[in-house]
């Protein structure tokens, strides 16, 4: 079962969302809650031992958004794309990914998923659709829109989704990602994260409108603002997204709002910073999805306190193998300094 | 001069400071604040702008607490929109600012290329001097702890073949205040690539504004065995490479060449007339890098003057890796400098 540390207690939020609830299987709800949970375990382990400098690469985590990841990779099949940014572990999993090469990539081993070479900030699982991960903000999207275009020349039924974050919706990369997705009715989704924040930067003093999913009204393709935190919003803006998709109704702009609880990098909080306030981050953590998600399905009996204890142990044993097997992975030899510049 | 020296180590700094009084001491990153503070104040058309550089950080401590100072108007966050904000800046220079724009990352700056490239390069040409465009653009070279391919670049070689453009890589604190102090009121778009590694290191540094001129390199050390022409971190290594080797009989004189472009080509053909020796050591890949261009000017006006094949000391043909045990072998330094400076000597 999943309890936040030394947390203030959830109120019970009756939402609109939750009396559609009802409307979800029981097995999707589950599956909803083990996504969310497998993420937030994945990255507390990584909050545990990052201390023991082993970990040698930055880490972004992204604790506290879980649900977006969950709630759109949920409608996903496993030959559709993903791209994402610096902040990609919870997609990386949301996707399909084991934890095991992650990890591994994470402690610089050849057996991580980018075989030492590309640390957190640079992911990949292709037989799963991650085509990658770029710590370029922005990057990502002009190529997620790449993947929606040879998916439909090559005649596939592949969809791309890309997660970026609010600071991302300012580059231009994204304007012209959208206007050509739009043109060409690409079968992608545009799924803005949206934790108020750009490293410390709040979106306030960046954006004067802070209307993200307006924009797309410009481009004549929807645009949705959902509670990120709230899986089941997620779920379905992603739903909606994917059939629109699916049925050459070209792209959809989904921002979630969002709060990321860790600093913009590494284990550490950023009010211990005087980066952002503490209150602000407490507030947050009131309306953490995987407690509120949890919450719902107890009350509703979807699941028991026995079967949450049953879904964490699983996680935190595939977590610790995990970490097991990136520990005893050899480092990669230091002639694969020079492999892989060029392709065959 | 002390404050041409470039200490190898805190002790022989403190050293100096204990020797000397009246000598200030700051650091690499100190250095540029002072600068950045020290030209707001001379003049108001001067502004800075750059992605969280009003945060409590401040670009590494080098923007620290300047919107306090100076007011969010001349000390702006930006939005990430980097070819933009590069844009916006460029404009305001042509109307008459003297923007100073931050980049943490040298990374970051290739999606400014295209206003840098065709734009402000080229502004004041393209129209026949009826323009200029007195921009200053600071970026970072990241390192260590798996920064990785998009995080650690040293991009300064794609930048040093276009005309218009001036590029600097200071490896002193002194160096650092006094060149971009220059770049910010030189009347041209000046790039000035900083070497995070260097943030920490110390040196004495005047405590009024001063300039150090774009396009001078300057000696760190006499020697007549070898020349090393070295840039940024780079010229730490080759100081304490050149005192290794002096044990040992060798004595390599230690070039900072600190201004790319325009390039104090003469300072290098001046030095290699007496060793008759040359390596290049660039924190930055081989091909067509800045050790490229020196040698060839080295062939171009001096060619009998060199004894032996000259050497390039620069990084591995791939990006960057982020596995440590990678990393390790990627990066270059005192003894890759050694090892160069002893083939050429064995070539007779
Ligand atoms: C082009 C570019 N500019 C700046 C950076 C430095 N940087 C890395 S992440 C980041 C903030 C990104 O904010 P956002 O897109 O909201 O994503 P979040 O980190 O909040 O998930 C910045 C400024 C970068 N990596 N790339
Ligand atoms: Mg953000």
């Amino acid at each position: 079962m999943y309890t936040l540390n030394a947390m203030p207690a959830i109120k019970t939020q009756k939402k609109a969302a939750e009396k559609e609830a009802s409307v979800y299987s029981s097995a999707l709800q589950i599956q909803l809650y083990t996504a969310m949970l497998r993420i937030r375990l994945f990255e507390e382990k990584i909050v545990a031992l990052y201390p023991e400098q082993e970990m040698k690469c930055p880490v972004h985590l992204c604790i506290g958004q879980e649900a977006i990841a969950a709630g759109i990779c949920a409608n996903l099949e496993k030959r559709d794309y993903v791209f994402s940014n610096h902040r990609g572990h919870g997609h990386s999993l949301a996707k399909g990914a084991g934890m095991k090469p992650l990890m591994a990539e994470f402690y610089g081993k050849a057996t991580g998923c980018s075989k030492g070479k590309g640390g957190s900030m640079h992911i990949v699982d292709v037989p799963n659709g991650l085509l990658g991960t770029s710590a370029i903000v922005g990057g990502g999207i002009p190529m997620a829109v790449g993947s929606a275009l040879a998916s439909k020349i090559r005649g596939e039924q592949s969809i791309t989704a890309v997660f970026f974050g609010d600071g991302a919706f300012e580059e231009g990369a994204f304007y012209e990602s959208f206007n050509f997705a739009a043109l060409k009715r690409l079968p992608v989704i545009f799924v803005c994260e949206n934790n108020f924040y750009a490293t410390n930067s709040h979106q306030r003093a960046r954006q004067f409108a802070c209307k993200i999913s307006s924009s797309a009204v410009a481009f004549d393709a929807p645009g949705v603002c959902i509670d990120g935190n709230d899986v089941l919003s997620a779920y379905k803006a992603g739903k909606d997204a994917a059939q629109r998709a699916r049925n050459n109704g070209g792209p959809t702009l989904i921002e979630a709002t969002t709060y990321r609880w860790k600093g913009h990098v590494g284990p550490d909080t950023d009010h211990e910073k005087g980066c952002r306030p503490k209150d602000e981050l407490l507030e947050w953590v009131k309306k953490c999805p995987i407690g509120r998600f949890e919450k719902h399905l107890l009350e509703t009996g979807i699941l028991d306190a026995n079967a949450l204890i049953a879904i964490t142990g699983e996680i935190n044993s595939e977590v610790d193998d995990a970490v097991k097997f990136a520990k005893e992975s050899p480092y990669p030899d230091v002639s694969e300094l020079l492999t892989q510049v060029y392709s065959d | 001069m002390p404050w041409t020296k470039v200490y190898a180590n805190k002790a022989e700094f403190e050293k100096i400071s204990a020797e000397q009084k009246g000598l200030r001491g700051l650091t690499y990153r100190e250095a540029i604040l002072e600068a950045t503070e020290q030209a707001l104040t001379a003049d108001k058309n001067v502004f800075v702008i750059g992605e969280g550089i009003d945060d409590p950080g401040g670009v590494f401590g080098t923007t620290k607490d300047l919107h306090l100072k100076f007011g969010a108007d001349r000390v702006m966050d930006s939005p990430l929109a980097e070819n933009g904000i590069t844009g916006i800046t460029v404009g305001a220079a042509v109307a008459g600012a003297r923007p100073l724009l931050v980049h943490m990352r040298v990374d970051f700056l290739p999606l400014s290329l295209d206003q840098i490239i065709n734009h402000a390069a080229k502004w004041h040409y393209m129209f026949g001097g009826a323009v200029r465009v007195p921009l200053t653009i600071r970026a970072i070279i990241g390192r260590g702890w798996g920064s990785a391919a998009q995080h650690s670049q040293s991009l300064q070689a794609m930048l040093l073949n276009i005309p218009g453009l001036k590029v600097v890589m200071p490896a002193t604190p002194y160096d650092a205040k006094g060149l971009l102090y220059a770049a910010i009121f030189d009347n041209n778009p000046v790039i000035m690539i900083e070497h995070r590694w260097l943030y920490e290191h110390m040196g004495h540094v005047p405590a009024e504004p001063y300039k150090v001129e774009i396009g001078k390199g300057i000696v760190r050390r006499q020697g007549k065995d070898a020349t090393i022409v070295a840039i940024s971190l780079m010229v730490n290594e080759a100081i304490k490479a050149a005192d290794e080797l002096s044990k040992d009989g060798i004595e390599a004189e230690v070039i900072d060449i600190r201004s790319l472009k325009p390039l104090d080509s003469d300072l290098v053909i001046e030095s290699v007339k007496k060793t008759g020796r040359l390596i290049v050591a660039d924190t930055g890949w081989k091909d067509c890098g800045i050790g490229a261009e020196i040698i060839t000017r080295v062939v171009e006006d001096a060619f009998e003057s060199l004894r032996a094949p000259a050497v390039r000391v620069a990084l591995p043909e791939a990006p960057t890796p982020a596995s440590p045990a990678l990393e390790n072998a990627y990066y270059r330094g005192k003894n890759d400098i050694i090892a160069a400076v002893k083939k050429t000597l064995a070539r007779s």
